[in-house]
């Protein structure tokens, strides 16, 4: 059965890439809640890889043990109906599985949700990311600034993400810093992020919003504190300021390249309301009600 | 002039205007031929008008195979188009209207054909029924379904197909963000078609439940009734939920409510939320039919009983309720939060016990056994490993953080496909090449059934596994092109080769079809494979009474242990055999059905009229139409069955 060799190769090969030479996007962590992530990944590999090896070598074994070819030809297979201990053993085993990864994923997702590890003290900086087809237009209201399809981030310092959306639900990713979240309208929704290397990123929208997707991509530059207030300080010096007029073009479909404005488009065009992750349904109803008047 | 602006294409390119031609070419051709040979009354006697499961049956899948091959294409020029970096083959436009049809026609007018194909033929044999319970019923099902299918195959060259993934999540989908009919005929032609396979989940429960063979309780029934079962039952649970999400989008598209529009309060989280109350079963209706092959296949080849039969319904059974439960991890990443998310993420990771569960078994029931690699078997080894790598891949999915990390990359794509392809695909060829000596009376090539069998494995792998790295790499799905420095090229390179080893399958399979029915043999008995249920105990190919004398069932494997063990199946003698008249009514009924969705695909409100009060009056006149069936006599079934050669009992 070379197929199995074959798969089995394959496979390896996958693990050897993930583990070794030069590391995929998603394993190449600039960030906590990436390195949590990537942890998260590796660990539940590790732990499917036991399952995979399992599975082939029983497979592999009874299948050259028992080819018909191999067996007399006056051979019966005998009727089994099953064995109790077998069954539980083959439940037990996924089971015990199943419960360490439910553990893994619902520590991991708590921590993935909240503010990262060792930022807890520190006052996360604001800036809401809004799309429109199909550009990412972010909004620092802390440096009253707004600058188009690329961002500039502190390294050190927590990041709180304010996503909403235009037009089409986008998902707003930078794979070396942290997972996604989906921009809506109507609707505010959070994401926690921090940068601990000076790097250059790419982020992009990764959720499908039509004929410009592929391109709806911004660039990330997380520097250091210093740097980036110089870079705040220039742009107040050098931008434009950001007009009701100047901004529904920005929100016409297509794509813009990168642009700088002073101000931001919160003051004209305010951002919904967040949702209650929590409890209080007419509390919630509530607030979409008022969204939806206050926007339009 | 003006009036027929609306039906042009709204990106119209030359790819277009030829499958025009051809489509028009084609139609042309088939016309003329069955006219030439004068085949119009038989079309009409003994296809058209027929009731009979085994007919319904052959004809869900040719139908399955045709649209097999429509999104094999869509799926070629996706893979064709992302062969490089910055490749221009496609536009964007083009793209998005070839990925939303390959995802729609792959999933409602290919996977749930098949599945429906093979339930149709093989469960009432297996029962020892001589047909479906409600068999006129079983007729407008497909026919509903086969226009639906050909409504939303024409959307390509008239008005432009739906171009916002087979999800078609608004407010994408929405008239404000796409603005051509392509969304209309994906409401509406689903509409159809679901109506269709809501029909037939009634009618196979009903089946099950009501016409068993006297002796089969339910714990006696083939695993592939058992799973036919619980898919129906999963269907009849799970469709009204995306009857209901059509009709709003329907609603919001044609009649301006606000259902999940950007403003006036609209929510667009609902169409996901139903969408996937729905779309998570569904992938459960498709698998499980496809487990009950696999446990059918592995055990006939293993010349064993199936070990565990017991813990297999039981997992079949769990599979189907937490079926409900995790709709939610297909977006982890809409913000709902943590607690929520980690409900799903541990009822999604628990699906993986059960499933576990079946493949052990399938394991177990080798042990021991006698292993044939003939090509329904050899798609059922293939199945194991490839499965179990979607299958792990799935509950690294399931892990709620993580996937914020995979969710809308190619790392999902492979892992739906690595579980949908060996899961349903395979499973599907298997049970095709399985049940064909009983559909036609002649076996499929085995030296062709294994080329195509390992360019397909091969395929499928080769295809499938690089996504992983592009995902972890970053490659979000749906992208119609990505930069050369962005270094995903390597990895799509290798699957735009996979999807011409699947093609290269695809092909070999059509040409075993013509090759075996010209050359095979046609004395192959009843029982070519040596099998253990019922649908063996009778003649080859099936005749239209199914069974001269019903049989009578002890043991969970009938037939085998009637060959083995001297159980007895047929006590009775053979007597007139009441069967269902034909009628046109079905397919009557369901063109005005496709005149209804074209008619409100473009808004033509006179052509809606004219075509619902047609559906009325057909249902008016059925209402209070008489029809006791017919009778077979006893000499008939005598004559037939001397003729098939074997005693007459």
């Amino acid at each position: 059965m070379n197929k199995k060799w074959l798969f089995s190769g394959l496979l390896l090969s996958v693990i050897l890439f993930l583990g070794g030479c030069e590391p995929v996007t998603v394993l190449d962590p600039k960030g906590p809640q990436a390195a949590l992530l990537k942890d998260v990944i590796m660990i539940s590999i590790w732990t499917m890889l036991f399952v995979v090896v399992v599975v082939f070598v029983l497979l592999i074994y009874i299948l050259v043990k028992y080819r018909s070819t191999k067996t007399a030809s006056d051979y019966r297979p005998p009727i089994i109906k099953g064995n109790i201990w077998v069954e539980i053993t083959t439940i037990g085993i996924p089971v015990l599985i199943i419960v360490f990864l439910s553990f893994v994923s619902v520590q991991s997702t708590y921590q993935a949700e909240s503010v990262p590890e060792g930022f807890k003290d520190q006052e996360p900086m604001v800036i809401y990311a809004s799309s429109s087809n199909w550009k990412w237009h972010f909004s620092y209201p802390e440096q009253d600034i707004e600058t188009l399809n690329y961002l500039y981030i502190p390294t050190d310092r927590p990041i709180e993400f304010r996503l909403y959306s235009f037009d089409a639900i986008s998902s707003f990713w930078i794979p070396q810093l942290g997972g996604q979240k989906y921009a809506m309208t109507g609707m505010l929704t959070k994401l926690n992020l921090a940068a601990t290397e000076e790097a250059e990123m790419w982020g992009r929208n990764s959720n499908f919003s039509g004929e410009g997707f592929a391109e709806q991509t911004f660039n990330v530059n997380a520097v250091s504190q210093g740097e980036f207030n110089e870079w705040v300080e220039e742009v107040q010096e050098t931008a434009e300021p950001i007009d009701e007029e100047t901004f529904d073009e920005l929100l016409e479909p297509g794509h813009l390249g990168q642009k700088t404005f002073t101000g931001t488009h919160l003051e004209f065009d305010p951002a919904p309301e967040e949702h209650g992750d929590h409890g209080d349904m007419n509390k919630e109803e509530m607030n979409e009600e008022d969204m939806e008047h206050s926007e339009h | 002039m003006e009036f027929f602006k609306q039906f042009a294409v709204p990106n119209p390119t030359p790819t277009i205007y030829l499958s025009m031609v051809a489509i028009g070419l084609t139609l042309i051709a088939v016309l003329a031929g069955i006219t030439y040979f004068k085949k119009w009354g038989y079309l009409w006697r003994e296809w058209l008008t027929t009731v009979d499961h085994k007919r319904i049956g052959i004809m869900y899948l040719i139908s399955a195979l045709l649209m097999l091959f429509r999104g094999g294409v869509d799926a070629l020029m996706m893979r064709a188009q992302t062969s490089r970096p910055g490749n221009e083959l496609l536009s964007a436009a083009e793209y998005n209207e070839i990925f939303t049809t390959h995802g729609v026609v792959m999933i409602f007018f290919m996977a749930m054909a098949f599945i429906t194909a093979l339930m149709n033929f093989a469960v009432p044999l297996q029962i020892g029924a001589r047909d479906v319970a409600y068999p006129r019923l079983n007729a407008l099902s497909f026919w509903l379904y086969f226009m639906g299918a050909m409504l939303f195959n024409i959307s390509f060259v008239i008005g432009g197909s739906p171009s916002s993934g087979w999800t078609s999540y608004f407010p994408l989908a929405g008239n404000q963000l796409s603005e051509h009919v392509g969304t209309n005929y994906y409401m509406i032609a689903l509409q159809i078609a679901g109506l269709g396979t809501l029909i037939t989940g009634i009618n196979f429960i009903v089946t099950i439940f009501k016409m068993r063979a006297k002796g089969m309780t339910l714990m006696k029934m083939p695993l592939f009734t058992w799973s036919a079962l619980i898919t129906n039952l999963l269907i009849v649970f799970a469709f009204p939920v995306l009857t209901v999400a059509l009709a709003m989008g329907t609603m919001d598209r044609l009649f301006g409510t606000h259902f999940f529009t950007i403003d006036n309060g609209g929510m667009a989280m609902l169409w996901a939320n139903f969408f996937w109350v729905w779309g998570h079963p569904e992938v459960y209706i498709l698998v499980l039919p496809a487990f009950g092959i696999y446990s059918e296949v592995i055990s006939t080849f293993s010349k064993r009983n199936l070990y565990g039969y017991t813990s297999m319904v039981v997992a079949i059974v769990v599979i189907s309720t937490l079926a409900f439960l995790v709709w939610v991890h297909h977006f982890f990443t809409m913000g709902q939060g943590a607690f929520v998310n980690s409900i799903f993420s541990i009822t999604t990771m628990a699906i993986a016990i059960p499933t576990g569960i079946k493949i052990f078994n399938w394991l177990f029931t080798m042990w021991k056994g006698k292993i044939q690699f003939t090509v329904p078997m050899l798609y059922s080894i293939g199945f194991i490993p490839i499965f179990t790598i979607g299958g792990v891949t799935g509950v690294m999915l399931g892990i709620a953080s993580a996937d914020y990390q995979y969710h809308n990359t190619m790392f999902l794509v492979a892992h739906f496909h690595l579980v949908i392809i060996p899961g349903v695909v395979f499973a599907m060829i298997a049970g095709m090449t399985y049940w064909w000596p009983k559909m036609f009376g002649f076996m499929l090539n085995e030296r062709i059934g294994r080329w195509a069998f390992w360019n397909i494995a091969i395929g499928t792998c080769l295809a499938f596994f690089p996504m992983f790295i592009a995902g972890l790499d970053g490659q979000a799905r749906r992208m119609y092109t990505y930069s050369e420095v962005a270094g995903f090229g390597v990895w799509n390179l290798l699957s735009f080769f996979g999807g011409l080893g699947l093609a290269m399958g695809f092909i070999l399979i059509v040409y075993n079809v013509y090759y075996s029915a010209r050359y095979a043999s046609r004395d192959i008995g009843d029982d070519p494979w040596d099998a253990r249920t019922l649908e063996w105990a009778t003649r080859t190919p099936v005749p239209e009474y199914n069974f001269a004398v019903e049989p009578e069932v002890n043991t969970r494997e009938p037939f085998w242990d009637s060959k083995y063990e001297g159980e007895k199946l047929f006590k009775e003698k053979i007597t007139d055999i009441h069967m269902p008249n034909n009628s046109g009514q079905p397919f009557i009924m369901s063109s005005f059905f496709f005149v209804l969705g074209f008619g409100l695909v473009f808004s033509l409100w006179l052509l809606v009229y004219i075509a619902a009060a047609g559906i009325a009056v057909l249902l008016f006149y059925r209402s209070f139409e008489k029809d006791d069936g017919r009778h077979i006599h006893e000499e008939d079934v005598r004559e037939t069955e001397r003729e098939m050669g074997g005693d007459t009992r």
